[in-house]
């Protein structure tokens, strides 16, 4: 995909992934609670759907779901630090620093989960 | 270096298409240099703005291969790539002819978002005393130097996305008046700036900040405006 | 109410539902990924949240930010990437928001009711 010149920067893709994230997380969540609302059928029907969860698939959508959750709350952090603190050259860094965080506790899912 | 530059550059208004000029380089050779060669060498009914060429009035501000910027203030080596340059006008703003873009909206802007001053003394008051080390001085400071030159508003995605957006300047203009002790118009300006196309439609991606010629930050400015609104509003003054 | 008081409400309780996500999410990430260590299980969740009226309060706090604060953030997308018009985009802010909190709180009571073995 061609991006303008004008906006391959930074804090334009921090823009768009705390969009997408918010988005697709904002999505997911009904669905996510339709599951845990599943105990009130019993244990048996929440186990029945947790263990269709254990499919590679599924388990990597559900690692993809935690980095996009880690990664809009990182996000949103820097979004309110330059609306509360301002803005500096140094929250550029603070846009690597959010997204390294986020693939860490991916990673931590990933790893305890497989 | 090869000997010449293969420009392409916009023709028409809304609709239209590149042209293609190849112009001579020369060492030092800014991109209105370019400009100005085709319009006084090959075709003389290109039109474009300019005035000062030394990146005092912001008046030549064009887009350059995608980018916002000052023409005369742009190095020909810094943005050419592959021996090709594209110029056409600037983003967001209607365009008149060929390069020349229509700012009347952009000032507009600046009218609907009270970046005017309102005077609150005659000449028979004694006048206020605003001392540079004044803390709201220097917050007015860091955002006075903006000449209007549209770079900012061109850069910006939300004046793309929302037609009615106030955008970077005319809000960072706002913001030094709000912090402008001389100033009676802050009840005025703080309803004005945060209705539906206010301060609170900026997402804080930073392109003004990133292609402001003048190193400002209309971000920090609005960010301001964002804090001084949400007082405002728990104070019931908007 | 005036527009401008409108929006700048909207942003403010934007920024305080985040506030309070921040710390909810830092929790709940830290347990979800202690909790999916050798494996996940219903009885394992139940165990845990079932009777406890902390976890009761912490997830309810959890669902009311999130019905705050989800709606806002797709306010915002409807209103710069479609056009739609506000009187729908309210309906959806508002239809999103129940959803939430129905779903929601039929999760966080079902669990702190749930039994393993039911």
């Amino acid at each position: 995909m061609k991006i303008s010149a004008h906006r391959n920067h930074t804090h334009y893709w921090a823009f768009i992934l705390h969009r997408v994230s918010g988005l697709l997380l904002a999505i997911f969540l009904p669905a996510h609670f339709y599951v845990l609302g599943l105990a009130i059928e019993g244990e048996a029907a929440m186990d029945g759907f947790i263990r269709w969860t254990d499919a590679p698939l599924v388990k990597g959508a559900e690692v993809i779901l935690v980095i996009l959750l880690a990664a809009h709350l990182t996000g949103g952090l820097r979004l309110m630090a330059v609306e509360f603190i301002g803005t500096r050259e140094s929250s550029k860094t603070a846009v690597a620093v959010g997204a390294g965080i986020s693939l860490v506790v991916g990673l931590a899912f990933l790893f305890n989960v497989v | 270096m090869s000997n010449s530059i293969k420009v392409s550059v916009w023709r028409g208004r809304e609709t239209g298409e590149f042209q293609s000029f190849d112009v001579p380089r020369q060492p030092s050779q800014t991109v209105l240099d370019i400009v100005t060669f085709i319009q006084r060498n090959i075709d003389p009914t290109l039109s474009y703005r300019f005035a000062c060429r030394v990146g005092m009035c912001g008046s030549c501000a064009m887009t350059v291969n995608g980018k916002p910027r000052w023409t005369c203030r742009t190095h020909v080596d810094k943005v050419v790539e592959d021996g090709e340059i594209q110029i056409s006008p600037l983003r967001n703003l209607k365009v008149v002819k060929d390069l020349t873009c229509d700012m009347t909206e952009f000032f507009d802007k600046m009218n609907k978002a009270e970046g005017k001053f309102h005077p609150t003394k005659t000449r028979h008051d004694d006048f206020d005393v605003v001392l540079p080390d004044d803390p709201t001085r220097q917050l007015a400071a860091q955002g006075i130097e903006c000449i209007g030159c549209a770079v900012c508003y061109s850069a910006c995605d939300v004046v793309e996305w929302n037609k009615d957006y106030l955008g970077p300047a005319a809000l960072n203009r706002a913001w030094t008046l709000v912090n402008d002790v001389r100033d009676g118009g802050n009840k005025e300006r703080l309803t004005a700036i945060s209705g539906d196309s206010g301060c609170h439609a900026c997402h804080s991606q930073q392109g003004c900040v990133k292609h402001c010629p003048k190193n400002l930050s209309p971000t920090r400015s609005i960010a301001g405006l964002k804090r001084a609104t949400m007082k405002a509003a728990l104070k019931g003054e908007i | 109410m005036s527009n401008a008081r409108v929006e700048t409400k909207l942003w403010v309780w934007q920024r305080l539902s985040a506030a309070v996500l921040a710390v909810c999410v830092i929790v709940h990430l830290i347990v979800i990924v202690y909790a999916v260590q050798d494996g996940l299980s219903a009885a394992e969740i139940i165990t845990r949240v079932s009777g406890n009226f902390l976890w009761l309060a912490f997830y309810s706090v959890f669902v009311i930010a999130i019905a705050v604060h989800a709606p806002i953030g797709i306010r915002t997308i409807l209103k710069e990437m479609t056009s739609i018009g506000p009187g729908p985009t309210h309906m959806i802010m508002a239809t999103f928001s129940l959803v939430i909190l129905a779903m929601g709180f039929r999760a966080v009571i079902g669990l702190f009711n749930a039994s393993v073995g039911g």
